[in-house]
């Protein structure tokens, strides 16, 4: 007999576990796992408001301005009464001006004009540059994956005790220098934060977030497969809950026709011919911009389990381009411009973290290329990129990929002492290239 | 691999010959640097095999172990090296300039600034590659925590008096070539490579005698043809003719003339033991100089061609005009090397084995300051490096086709003048993007207005005016001006200050506890022959 899967109650239930460590436990701090689009951010919001509720001052830690800025109006939009400490930087326009118009959102340059609000808010690199004569009793460190060990290592002192979200299967923080001489030191510099604490504090709880409220009923499977394989995780959906239809029919051609496979399935893959390119391929990118401007004049409407019944157009700022390298989004910005579209985000992997869209377009890391290097093997790369949809995703890629990976297995050296924690980026990219292919349209441009 | 240096690489392909991938050189390179070729013995990590080292090119001093296994041999080794390196060290140290650095005081806590020595040079030391940055790094780590009779009198095999000194020192030039744009401790190739592009990887870039080959080729040859008969030519005795760089040696080498001459050496050394009497002794111990002579004979025909090669690479290096911020970097240097030499003075044990939790973030976040400063400082030191930077859009180049007076709003309007530049560059400037330019040795930051053109750009000045209404002269671009804007900024800022390592937080495993003094690595069976 198998019970059905709810995933409210699942959810919730995890959620209460969390929110009972991070107030009540004896422990300095609870380690929080979530998959893509697991109401991570709902839950830091949910904590924050308790943690102040309890009368504890909180500081909360985010890694970007974008990240903090979010966080604080979500906090604001939540519990308008709040009073809430943005610190930001002394740089010009250092906070988002959407934040000047909540009345009890107090922003300042200096932690001293903060003093005695219930929540601060800033990043890391910020709160490393205060200093405190009594530390804060609580902290909510958010993104916690994305941190380096040293970030944490000028912040811990701030804290008594902290909470620590974030999603394991994104980017790992990176130096642009060779940190090779510490790997396999629990405090190693350029790990993550998460990594160093758990090395030094085993004991801790761990909790994660079982469901994706996001990636819809096609993508979860994939995605927990390929990048979460010791922690699956569900969708929040089923597959009948969300649709996505266009008004006009597909004129017959390689886009359109991966566009509708997207739509019917939540993958497609247009596959152009194999070639070495460079990274700015033209003809890649003028296909990942004609997709982006098929989508929109095709007149797309998402249906989804917000309001079910009730399509929602599907708008230039609902879409977003993802790439590995910064010269390919400013190559795509480019091709979408001369098409005449500009409120479409294109962005690399490392920028699209934590964002959402319902259709997302990515021009795969390796296509086109003579090798596989790590920059593109890594696992997070791919795993951010293939985890931003709600709808679909379509990923456009020369020919040739699998042969790619087969000719260059990973070859990273194996450093004594380092915890092994999730499929190497080689794995992970031929299970989602295989499951890919079922969904392919070839295309000669 | 950036667009330039692929096209260069691709150019070295098509001429036969590498192509300039700098224009000034962006390493300092000293007067008087000490080269040092070692060579290891295969399947014996840290069993130094000889090496030649010194700073006259005509007189290097030749050192052999003719028994690499053996450990009182190791030793007389490592002293004798001590004996060449450290007098060249300390002669550094000697020479010292007056200088100022802003120190935390003790007791009130301010900073405040104090007088201290700084060594008015600093030596340094060329190894032929990488992997001879590596044995170095290697070499000091086996003698840093050596003990010797005077320091222990119950230490069962001391070392040589300064060997343990010599130890500290190779482990701080190792770790100080970390240092991204150091050059207290130099691989010629990486130096090389930095310079030059070859129609070779990189990783065959690493082989001293193909890179040069590329550089340099004999008159008729092509690079290519003389890359590949330096990594592979053989003699009729089947020995390569351009011997690899070391430490590492030919295994043909270690074979067929090596191994066969240290078994000469090991039963000469067994007979000269079992003699029975004087006359015979005196015989014996003929044979085993002979033996020991050979050897270092060996030792000499594999390190000799490296070391003219690395004196060579060093004459082409010395051709190129030095760079405008190398003296700045080498003063970093010199700092560092005065601090090493400061620690030693004050009798602090020698770096521990492992760095604490702060230290190694302190180093990190240094190391990436250093990178970001390399990057900028070599942009902007040459106008190829700048080239590279333009192509991959960070940076562009042209001329101001006009200049708009426009103030600031607020109370006491500054300047913020308009500038529109023309370029054929394709920078990727976000909204509001910051861009800075180079006056007078300061950046000058301006903010990204919009463009009027596909190249036309709009900038507005926003620093560096003076605090006027109206702008310092010389402070504002004029029309006709040929200017370099960078989206990447020209100065570190410094990171934040790290907790001590008594306060490391819980997260980090708290505080490192007393510092114990270190042993030298335990015994093991295959240590002892």
């Amino acid at each position: 007999m198998t019970t059905v899967f709810d995933p409210g109650a699942a959810a919730a239930e995890a959620t209460g576990a969390i929110l009972a460590d991070t107030l009540h436990s004896a422990h300095r701090g609870v380690v929080v796992d979530s998959p893509p689009g697991a109401g991570k951010s709902t839950l830091v919001v949910r904590a924050a408001l308790e943690l102040a509720d309890a009368g504890r001052p909180l500081m909360i830690v985010a890694q970007t301005n974008a990240q903090v800025d979010d966080l604080v109006l979500r906090l604001a939009e939540k519990s308008p009464e709040l009073p809430v400490g943005r610190l930001h930087s002394s740089d010009a326009d250092p906070y988002d001006k959407a934040l000047d118009d909540l009345p009890n959102v107090r922003k300042a340059a200096k932690a001293g004009e903060l003093t005695g609000l219930p929540v601060v808010v800033s990043t890391a690199a910020k709160w490393a540059h205060v200093k405190v004569d009594e530390p804060w009793r609580h902290a909510i460190v958010d993104e916690a994956y994305q941190m380096r060990s040293d970030a944490l290592l000028t912040v811990a002192g701030l804290f008594e005790r902290a909470l620590f979200v974030g999603d394991p299967g994104q980017l790992d923080p990176f130096s642009i220098v060779g940190s090779e001489q510490w790997a396999g030191l629990s405090y190693d510099p350029s790990a993550s934060a998460v990594t160093t604490l758990l090395a030094h504090n085993p004991e801790l709880p761990q909790h994660r977030l079982p469901v994706s409220w996001r990636l819809p009923a096609s993508a979860a499977p994939l995605v927990s497969d390929a990048f979460y394989p010791f922690t699956p995780f569900r969708s929040g959906t089923g597959h009948g809950d969300r649709r996505l239809a266009f008004a006009v029919p597909s004129d017959g051609g390689g886009p359109d026709r991966v566009i509708d496979e997207a739509a019917e399935s939540g993958w497609g893959l247009l596959e152009l011919p194999a070639r070495h390119t460079p990274r700015t391929d033209p003809e890649a990118v003028r296909a990942v911009a004609t997709i982006v401007r098929r989508l929109l004049d095709r007149v797309g409407a998402a249906t989804s389990e917000r309001a079910p019944g009730e399509p929602q157009p599907l708008t230039a700022d609902r879409i977003a381009v993802g790439t590995a390298h910064r010269d390919q989004a400013a190559a795509v910005r480019a091709a979408l411009a001369e098409l005449g579209v500009t409120e479409v985000t294109v962005d690399t992997a490392n920028r699209l973290q934590g964002r959402e869209y319902d259709v997302t377009v990515v021009l795969h890391p390796l296509s086109g290329r003579p090798d596989a290097t790590a920059f593109h093997l890594e696992t997070g790369r791919l795993c951010v990129l293939t985890s931003r949809h709600r709808h679909a995703c379509i990923v456009v890629c020369r020919a040739g990929v699998s042969e790619l990976l087969d000719d260059y297995p990973s070859t990273e050296p194996v450093q004594l002492g380092t915890l092994v924690k999730f499929p190497d980026g080689w794995e992970a990219n031929h299970a989602v290239l295989a499951r890919l292919r079922e969904h392919r349209v070839s295309w000669r441009p | 691999m950036s667009l330039i240096s692929t096209l260069a690489r691709l150019e070295a392909v098509s001429t036969g010959h590498a192509q300039p991938a700098a224009t000034v050189r962006h390493r300092h390179l000293s007067e008087r640097p000490l080269v040092f070729v070692p060579l290891t013995t295969a399947g014996e990590a840290g069993a130094p095999l000889g090496a030649l080292v010194g700073t006259d090119r005509d007189a290097p001093r030749l050192l052999a172990v003719p028994q690499p296994r053996d450990r009182d041999l190791r030793f007389a080794f490592l002293a004798e090296l001590a004996d060449v390196v450290l007098p060249y060290m300390e002669a550094y140290g000697a020479e010292v300039e007056a200088a100022e650095r802003t120190e935390t005081d003790p007791e009130s806590g301010k900073r405040v600034k104090v007088e201290v020595e700084l060594c008015a040079d600093a030596p340094q030391l060329i190894v032929p590659s990488r992997a001879g940055i590596d044995f170095v790094r290697l070499l000091g780590r086996s003698m840093r925590f050596r003990r010797t009779a005077e320091q222990d009198p119950e230490t069962p095999y001391p070392a040589p008096a300064r060997v343990p000194l010599l130890g500290r020192w190779l482990t701080h030039f190792g770790e100080r070539a970390r240092v991204p744009g150091s050059s207290l401790l130099l691989a010629a190739t990486d130096v090389l490579a930095r310079h030059w592009a070859t129609g070779q990887s990189s990783l065959e870039d690493q082989h001293l005698g193909a890179l040069l080959a590329w550089i340099d080729p004999p008159d008729g040859v092509s690079g290519a043809d003389a890359a590949r008969a330096a990594e592979l030519a053989r003699d009729a005795h089947g020995q390569l003719e351009c011997p690899p760089a070391g430490p590492a040696t030919d295994p043909a080498f270690d074979n067929k003339l090596l191994a066969p001459a240290i078994e000469r050496h090991d039963r000469a050394r067994t007979a000269l033991a079992a003699a029975q009497d004087g006359l015979e002794a005196d015989t014996r111990l003929g044979e085993l100089t002979a033996a020991e002579r050979e050897i270092r004979e060996l030792v000499l025909s594999r390190t000799l061609p490296t070391w003219e090669k690395v004196w060579r690479g060093l004459d082409l290096l010395r051709a190129l005009p030095e760079g405008a911020h190398v003296e700045e970097r080498w003063t970093r240097d010199r700092w560092s090397f005065t601090g090493q030499r400061d620690r030693i003075a004050a009798g602090e044990p020698p770096q521990p084995r492992r760095d604490d939790a702060v230290t190694a973030a302190g180093k990190l976040a240094a190391r990436e300051r250093e990178q970001a400063r390399l990057e900028a400082q070599e942009a902007l030191d040459d106008p190829l490096v700048m080239a590279a930077r333009r192509l991959s859009g960070e940076a562009f180049a042209g001329e101001v086709t006009d200049v708009v007076m426009a103030y600031s709003e607020g109370k006491r309007p500054s300047p913020r003048p308009l500038v529109t530049v023309r370029t054929q560059d394709r920078p990727h400037l976000g909204e509001r993007a910051k861009v800075y330019r180079s006056l007078g040795g300061k950046p000058q930051a301006a903010e990204f207005v919009g463009r009027e053109a596909d190249d036309l750009f709009v900038l507005r000045i926003v620093d560096k005016m003076g605090r006027g209404k109206v702008p310092e002269a010389g402070s504002v671009p004029e029309k006709g001006d040929l200017l370099c804007f960078t989206t990447f900024e020209h100065e570190q800022r410094g990171g934040p200050k790290l907790p001590d390592p008594e306060a490391t937080p819980w997260t980090h495993g708290g505080p490192p506890g007393e510092a114990v003094p270190e042993a030298a690595d335990p015994l093991t069976a295959e240590d002892v022959l």
